[in-house]
């Protein structure tokens, strides 16, 4: 008997040091929050703790969206010179689609993404919710990251005039010495990051589709021995001797990369080549949607709610219910913390999701305790009866909570299957959902339980 | 113990008293869409209004209802976000403003196109049907009867049909738009309904097994009696929190809210009086067929 009580102390002070460091990552929205009624803003100001003699610094802060925070905004003008007149409004539909998977490869950052044609003129704009370096996001939407790959030239040549303009103008790109082959970056399936292993240096890995694979074992065939280049925006990157014949569809695109340059390269080789060139046309900053006033009143009416579930759980399971309620600011605080740490883009929506996530999370206290009372009243004791309670809700709780999480999982695509959709907005709810479910399990199970077994004797 | 399974018949009845109006609706006036799907017009101006909110509220107090939002640019200059608009009407806007705070500079004036895009509400209900299929998979597995998934999914489905009819009515009658809110409303709905219909189902897994010689239906409403505390008690916090939110809550978020409390008491009605009852149902029918291949 001793020996089972002795581990729920150790589980209970593993849960204590959790909350307490999610209170810490949490504290400047606590300051938010509590403005008025207790006045804390003063001893916590800014971002630095002055905490344990020294000072704790940190810039966690909770990532706004566009409606509560504003952000960046940036008009993309699209090049359509060389697009037939007809194709022009699929070709900025389809550039649409490629700068949001880019944006949306970066995180989950709910960004608005429209187009916008007033005669020749063909723009997109882009917002992104607390973006501050408007050079890193230009530099991630701006490129048109058109992979080529390119053998050294043969001397009988494909008649210009067979070539269509578009073609030609990709001949032009291409430094006389280099032909362009077949092989592009649309046979790509994916790109990463990867290092060197002599130099450590960061680089590119690149996967062929099945289709590609075929094209660069032909290309690599007939030109063993031979330099091929890989050419990004038509200048090229490198062009390293090809030793043998590569079948297996990888090969690694290296060259004088930053980590960062690398993650950025992978990113627009992963969501695709824009089929226009664009430029940047203007960039702003522009200010939140809503006033400080709505998200007050939300968070407000969120602690009022937080308060009347507070009181009904405790109204209907007496000392149970204090136990859950303790669980459920456990709750509260691990999914702020989560929140800040991955970031998640909050928007009004998600604050009213989130509040809406607390009243979902004591669903399994509600199951296990309407058990324990079943237990109790088919004539068992308590301790034996609380045991059975939480034994037996188990598999309600984790079949109900399994079909959530599948639901969450499809909506993330975390494959970026194309045949799913890799927006923000959907990405950011699924997010959200699965954090609250994981979360919502910890803190309904083991923290209940843990808090159940300790004080409830 | 309630005989619950016996009034069956009623539950069908009040299901399609309201999902039936709202096919209807959805058929003739279809889903009022917002700004989000449609797209609309930007209009970046500068006006010496003092801020944004000032800004929106003056041109609200106008009656100028195309206003989607207004967000600050930078000293003394604004971006205005309508809905579909035409030159001439934002030249009369900008007469509006220019007679309360004196010289109105236009910077630009463009359409754009929606935010949702055809592809992504596309996509999102590929994911749907996707995470559908998981979930009917998953169900018939866990619960060893294929007829447990179907109705888990379809009471998912009477509740997309409860949220969708409803606000195609809202729409027509309201003037409620459908934006992005409503989508993540939707898919909240979907996940809680299940969740809900898994409980009640997972009670008469478990009573089957301890009581095996019971009749089903019987087995079914001896579940539903256990069960409804639960989720009535579950449902009771959601709406708490949903009902604050909506009397304290601000404007923006209000059908959100309500979309929201529909698909609750929505989900918490179909879980016990439209997915168990189906189980009773199926069964019946099975029961039946058996007998007329026996006969015939």
């Amino acid at each position: 008997m001793l020996d089972k009580l002795k581990r729920p102390k150790s589980v209970l002070i593993f849960i204590l040091l959790l909350s307490f460091g999610a209170l810490i990552i949490d504290l400047p929205k606590f300051t938010i929050k509590f403005d008025k009624p207790f006045k804390v803003e003063q001893s916590f100001g800014g971002y630095a703790i002055g905490w344990f003699g020294g000072k704790f610094v940190r810039d966690l802060q909770i990532k706004k969206g566009l409606d509560l925070q504003g952000g960046i905004q940036v008009t993309l003008q699209a090049d359509m010179k060389d697009i037939a007149e007809k194709d022009r409004k699929v070709a900025l539909e389809s550039a649409r689609g490629v700068l949001e998977r880019r944006v949306n490869f970066f995180g989950v950052t709910e960004p608005n993404i429209q187009t916008s044609v007033s005669g020749d003129n063909y723009r997109i704009l882009i917002e992104l919710p607390g973006v501050t370096d408007s050079k890193e996001a230009i530099q991630l939407i701006g490129q048109t990251a058109q992979l080529d790959f390119a053998e050294q030239k043969v001397l009988e040549e494909k008649p210009l005039d067979n070539l269509t303009p578009e073609e030609k103008e990709k001949q032009a790109a291409v430094p006389p010495v280099f032909a362009k082959t077949d092989l592009s970056g649309k046979d790509l399936s994916r790109a990463a990051v990867t290092f060197d292993s002599k130099t450590g240096a960061p680089q590119i890995s690149i996967e062929f589709t099945d289709e590609g694979a075929k094209k660069f074992a032909e290309i690599t065939k007939r030109n063993v021995q031979k330099p091929l280049a890989i050419f990004l925006d038509g200048v090229v990157l490198t062009a390293p001797i090809v030793q043998e014949e590569i079948t297996g569809g990888q090969a690694v695109i290296t060259g004088q990369f930053t980590l960062d340059e690398a993650k950025l390269l992978s990113v627009q080789l992963n969501a695709g080549s824009l089929p226009v060139s664009i430029s940047v046309l203007s960039q702003k900053n522009i200010g939140a949607t809503l006033g400080e006033e709505s998200l007050k009143r939300s968070l407000i009416a969120g602690v009022i709610g937080l308060m009347l579930v507070a009181i009904f759980m405790l109204g209907n399971y007496g000392r149970l219910g204090i136990l859950a309620d303790i669980a459920l600011i456990v709750y509260g605080l691990i999914t702020l913390a989560l929140y800040k740490l991955i970031p998640v883009t909050l928007t009004l929506s998600g604050i009213a999701g989130f509040i809406l996530s607390i009243g979902m999370a004591v669903d399994s206290n509600i199951l296990i305790f309407e058990r324990i009372k079943e237990e109790r009243r088919s004539g068992k004791s308590l301790l034996p009866s609380m045991e059975a309670g939480f034994g037996r809700a188990w598999d309600s709780i984790r079949d109900a909570n399994i079909c959530t999480l599948i639901t969450s999982f499809v909506l993330f695509n975390p494959f970026n299957w194309s045949f799913l959709n890799v927006s923000g907005m959907v990405r950011g709810f699924a997010l959200t959902l699965a954090l609250g479910i994981a979360i919502s399990l910890f803190t309904g199970i083991v923290v209940t339980r843990t808090l159940v077994r300790v004080f409830y004797r | 113990m309630i005989r619950f399974i016996s009034f069956k018949k009623i539950y069908f009845v009040i299901s399609a008293l309201v999902i039936v109006p709202g096919i209807v609706s959805l058929f003739l006036w279809k889903l009022n869409l917002s700004v989000d799907f449609t797209g609309g017009a930007i209009w970046e101006t500068g006006v010496s209004a003092p801020d944004a909110r000032k800004l929106e509220g003056f041109l609200g107090k106008k009656q100028v209802e195309e206003v989607v939002s207004v967000q600050s640019t930078g000293d003394k200059s604004y971006l205005i976000k309508f809905k579909p608009i035409t030159e001439e009407r934002k030249n009369v806007i900008s007469d509006v403003l220019a007679k309360k705070y004196g010289e109105v500079k236009e910077t630009r004036f463009e359409t754009v196109g929606p935010i949702l895009g055809g592809e992504l509400i596309f996509k999102t209900i590929i994911g749907v049907v996707l995470a559908a299929l998981f979930i009917l998979a998953y169900v018939a597995y866990q619960f060893k009867n294929k007829m447990y998934g179907i109705s888990a999914i379809l009471a998912m489905f009477h509740d997309s049909l409860v949220i969708l009819g409803l606000f195609s009515i809202f729409g027509h009658f309201f003037k409620v738009e459908i934006d992005t809110l409503f989508v993540t409303a939707v898919l909240t709905i979907l996940s809680f309904s299940v969740h809900d219909t898994v409980v009640v189902f997972d009670r008469i897994r478990e009573l089957s097994r301890i009581y095996p010689k019971i009749s089903f239906p019987e087995l079914v409403d001896k579940a539903i009696n256990e069960t409804i505390v639960r989720s009535l008690n579950n449902s009771l916090t959601i709406i708490f929190m949903l009902l604050t939110l909506l009397l304290l809550g601000g404007v923006t978020t209000k059908w959100f809210v309500i979309a929201l409390l529909i698909g609750t008491i929505s989900g918490t009605y179909s879980s016990t009086f439209v997915a168990a009852p189906l189980l009773v149902v199926w069964k019946e029918l099975m029961e039946k067929r058996k007998k007329w291949t026996k006969n015939g």
